[in-house]
């Protein structure tokens, strides 16, 4: 049997822009990758793909990173939401998150907004029905969502008026 | 009290909410420990048994990692919780699948569960008791004489319910059942444990109360008060879910931590915390009402049972808030409940958001729509001929001596959502409005607060900053957004300069566990007494500076006042005087309220200090053919006496109806012929999404409080509370059948069509 050291194989990740090589073993999903090499901004909620905290945006689609396979994200860009903004600028959506008041633990916020942005992307003019069909994969547990459709809202109609 | 700042009733920007909403906030799992080391739990297969031994394969090489087992433990083999039954680890008697049997710590994951894999327990297993008819039957003993883990009776005596009973011109029985709930918190439970050169440990982690955790350590490693620090990890939700279940974790982990010598890190993925972690007590409550013919009340008998599992955990504490809101927000002349937790094989449930009360209300709601069924009167006039009243006796025996915010909840939710005129008119289109009024009970049950005698200190900081030092914690909630509110309020700050840092027990004082819906409540008064201390120190600093002599200077209103002296806003003290002020410390401490009492042998007096008030209605529609739910519209009303940050609080009670409408509706759990829930994982216990989610609609009512700072009362649990019960009726509108079960699935909402209690042409 091989140990773990000989089955790891290495790759190339485009991450938020910056390119990266690591080394990971063959079943690793891009979640731990990520996680391990300091991307806790990517939460891990359930390992099943139910509940959306470890949503990526991969080559620009959100993609729930703990079920796919870092080998297979290799040579692909990869957006977390560390991409999105800085505390001097926060991205709208992120402003739009804060200021209604759609943040209450935290844990599912970054799969959210990422999960926001990659709508507002592909659609800036999204319906309630849009939005809601958006968020579907993501779960929370703090906020009935009612603030979090509000955040969407305003950060489409913002982005509009842009 | 003075009422100084314009802080409260404001909706500043969480104090975490960049960090959050940036993904850098930090939750354990995310910490960067060099060195650290992996812990992981060898779990019971068996419901019932003797543990006669754990065998480790020899093809394993056990140098690599470190094992405990119950008899490396070097103090008493318990949880310290209510009771100290509850093992860390079994030593001889096994009493659920997934007990901890064993610990393991090694360097990496993998070699982890190759280690867990080669030990291998030896069980004989016994008969087990895995339902609550079979706890009440007895025929197996698991727990104590007879199974009761915790018993109360509350109210009036036999004779006089009795009596009551012969005025009424019917007699009303129902019951009513609800299963299990999962907090399912989006972050699992996680700790991690970092052994101290002087023989002691820190540890960090999700958790609501340090303290809990903290006395916990003390107990089972036997260590001194200050060779323990317990702090707190950014934490992704609790819901209750982190009052007690952080304790077993924080000692497995710092008893690994101690025998690797190493930092260990012990975070459950979500199928292990699905399987073990605790759950929501289900229920089964009867009612036996005596009703007049216009719907009045005039005595009631409730039965309680709930199923606390196989360890006492919160049990007893769960249990007497359920008896204490079993009549929810009705007048009952005379009254008696009844209540008992009983033992289980099953993984021992513990504190949830409602603590008890969403199963006795929704029994209690159910019922009192089954009264207004049997006498032909609407839902909403029965609540409003027996809803609480000023001066009204609650079967505690407290008196309502503040207005009580139930009627105008129940007005202004009926109209918000046209109740009075659309009910029992929709169901030609498959829809039905649902109502319910609910009562929450804000602090600690009975003496509760007076015994945990509550602590809280303000201390000014470098640049002139005031931290608030208080064990409560934020996990979602805005607790570090609220009381820097209520702190800046009472001194006349401005936000920016107070501030409430996650908790450690080495820095701060024990305030109280951040559950029971008292963190502004309760430890929000302790604050402003802070507050009012650190401002008489600053005031006798300035008498000594000008060389006045004590008592010339006074603090009101704001403002420091003094003769000759030029008047001075706390913030201007600040700005003028932080770096001699800093490290002045104001302490406060709770204050019983005179007026108030509680005898804990009779079980009776002022159960709580003062109680919030909701009202829901839930629109729904029912798909004939698949019976299953549509959540249409759903209108919260709360009355909290004070929203201190208004946006935060419509965040809480939608949050907790949403979770509400899940427990009545769409979050099924059960148990399989080994005491092993069914749904362990998030693809088979469903939580509500945005596509479940209906339109909400909150609205806060404020009848301000003098049991709380600025008026307020407790918010947390109460949006739980009445969900389930205004969903079942909804159902009941749009299909004419009386459901008494929650979850309604589909499956049940098929065989109540079938078998229950209907109108519909049969």
């Amino acid at each position: 049997m091989l140990n773990e050291e000989d089955r790891r194989i290495t790759g190339t990740f485009s991450v938020n822009g910056r390119s990266r090589s690591w080394s990971f073993s063959p079943e690793a999903t891009l979640l731990h990758v990520l996680r391990d090499h300091g991307h806790t901004e990517v939460k891990n909620g359930c390992e099943e793909g139910e509940c959306g905290a470890c949503l990526v945006l991969l080559d620009g689609k959100p993609v729930p990173s703990c079920q796919v396979f870092a080998a297979t994200a290799r040579d692909r860009e990869i957006t977390t939401v560390r991409a999105l903004g800085t505390i001097h600028a926060p991205h709208p959506i992120q402003e739009a998150f804060v200021e209604v008041g759609a943040v209450q633990c935290g844990f599912c916020t970054p799969g959210i907004v990422l999960a926001t942005a990659a709508l507002l992307r592909e659609n800036p003019n999204p319906s309630d029905e849009d939005i809601i069909h958006a968020l579907d994969g993501q779960k929370c547990r703090c906020t009935g969502y009612v603030k979090i459709i509000e955040a969407v809202r305003l950060a489409a109609r913002r982005g509009r008026h842009e | 009290m003075t009422p100084t700042g314009n802080v409260l009733g404001s909706t500043p920007r969480r104090a975490d909410a960049w960090e959050k909403v940036s993904g850098r906030a930090e939750y354990v799992d995310d910490l960067s420990i060099p060195g650290l080391w992996f812990g992981g739990t060898l779990r019971s297969a068996v419901p019932r048994g003797r543990l006669r031994g754990i065998s480790r394969r020899e093809s394993f090489d056990w140098s690599r990692v470190v094992v405990v087992t119950a008899s490396d433990l070097p103090g008493p083999n318990e949880v310290a919780m209510v009771r100290s039954d509850h093992p860390i680890l079994a030593a001889d008697a096994v009493n659920f699948v997934g007990q901890p049997l064993a610990l393991v710590a090694a360097p990496d994951r993998q070699t982890l569960a190759a280690a867990l894999g080669a030990l291998v327990p030896d069980v004989e297993e016994a008969p087990a008791v895995l339902t609550l008819e079979e706890a009440q039957e007895g025929r197996t003993v698991i727990w104590g004489a007879d199974n009761v883990l915790a018993a109360y009776v509350l109210g009036d005596e036999e004779d006089a319910v009795a009596e009551a009973f012969s005025r009424a011109d019917r007699i009303v029985e129902g019951t009513y059942t609800t299963g299990y709930q999962e907090h399912l918190y989006l972050e699992p439970q996680g700790m991690v444990a970092l052994p101290r050169e002087d023989g002691g440990v820190e540890v960090t982690g999700s958790l609501q109360c340090p303290y809990y955790v903290h006395r916990a350590l003390q107990r089972a490693l036997g260590l001194e008060d200050h060779r323990i620090a317990v702090r707190q990890a950014v934490t992704g939700g609790g819901f209750g879910g982190k009052e007690d279940y952080p304790s077993v974790l924080a000692i497995h982990a710092a008893l690994l931590a101690r025998a690797s010598g190493r930092p260990v890190k012990m975070v459950l993925g979500r199928n292990e915390d699905l399987r073990f972690s605790t759950k929501r007590h289900p229920s089964v409550v009867r009612h036996r009402t005596g009703v007049r013919s216009d719907g009045t009340l005039c005595a009631a008998e409730v039965d309680v049972l709930f199923d606390g599992g196989a360890y006492t955990t919160m049990s007893p504490v769960v249990l007497s808030r359920g008896a204490l809101h079993a009549l929810g927000a009705y007048r009952v002349p005379r009254a008696r409940v009844t209540a008992r937790a009983l033992a289980t094989n099953t993984p021992p449930n513990g504190a949830f958001r409602g603590f008890g009360a969403p199963q006795t209300i929704f029994a209690v709601e159910r019922h009192m729509d089954l009264i207004a069924r049997e006498l032909g009167i609407s839902p909403l006039e029965v609540r409003r001929r027996n809803l609480l009243r000023r001066g009204d006796r609650l079967p505690c025996g407290q008196i309502l001596t503040e207005e009580p915010g139930a009627s105008l909840v129940l007005e202004r939710a009926q109209a918000l959502a046209k109740y009075e005129t659309r009910h029992g008119t929709l169901r030609k289109e498959g829809r039905g409005l649902g109502l319910s009024l609910f009562i929450h009970g804000g602090g600690f049950t009975g003496s509760g607060e007076e015994k945990i005698d509550g602590r809280v200190a303000v201390e000014i900081g470098a640049g002139g900053r005031v931290e608030i030092l208080a064990s409560s914690t934020e996990m979602g909630q805005g607790a570090a957004t609220v009381l820097p509110q209520i702190g800046a309020q009472a001194l006349g700050l401005p936000l920016d300069r107070i501030f409430h840092p996650a908790p450690a027990t080495d820095r701060v004082p024990d305030s109280g566990p951040t559950v029971a819906s008292r963190t502004v409540m309760v430890v929000g008064r302790i604050l402003v007494g802070a507050c009012e201390d650190l401002a008489a120190k600053v005031a006798r600093r300035l008498e000594e500076a000008a060389g006045l002599p004590e008592g010339s200077v006074t603090w009101r209103e704001g403002t420091f006042r003094g003769p000759g002296f030029p008047e001075k806003s706390f913030e201007g003290v600040l700005d003028q005087w932080k770096d001699r002020l800093q490290g002045l410390r104001g302490e406060g401490r709770y204050a019983p309220f005179p007026d108030l009492h509680w005898d804990d042998d009779a079980y009776r007096g002022d159960a709580y200090k003062d109680y919030s008030w909701g009202a829901n209605v839930v629109e729904v529609a029912v798909d004939p053919d698949r019976h299953t739910l549509t959540l249409c519209a759903v209108t919260a009303v709360v009355e909290i006496g004070r929203a201190v940050h208004p946006l935060l609080a419509e965040g809480q009670v939608a949050g907790g109806t949403l979770q509400a409408l899940g427990y009545g509706g769409m979050e099924d759990l059960r148990i399989d012929d080994r005491g092993r829930y069914l749904q362990d994982r998030l693809s088979t216990y469903s939580i509500p999404t945005a596509l479940d989610a209906p339109d909400l609609v909150v609205e806060i009512a404020e009848i301000p409080s003098p049991r709380g700072p600025f008026g307020a009362k407790g918010l947390g649990e109460l949006p739980i509370n009445g969900g389930a019960p205004a969903l079942a009726s909804a159902v009941e509108d749009a299909t004419g059948v009386f459901i008494s079960t929650i979850p309604i699935t589909g499956e049940r909402l098929f065989a109540h069509r079938r078998d229950g209690l209907s109108d519909e042409p049969s």
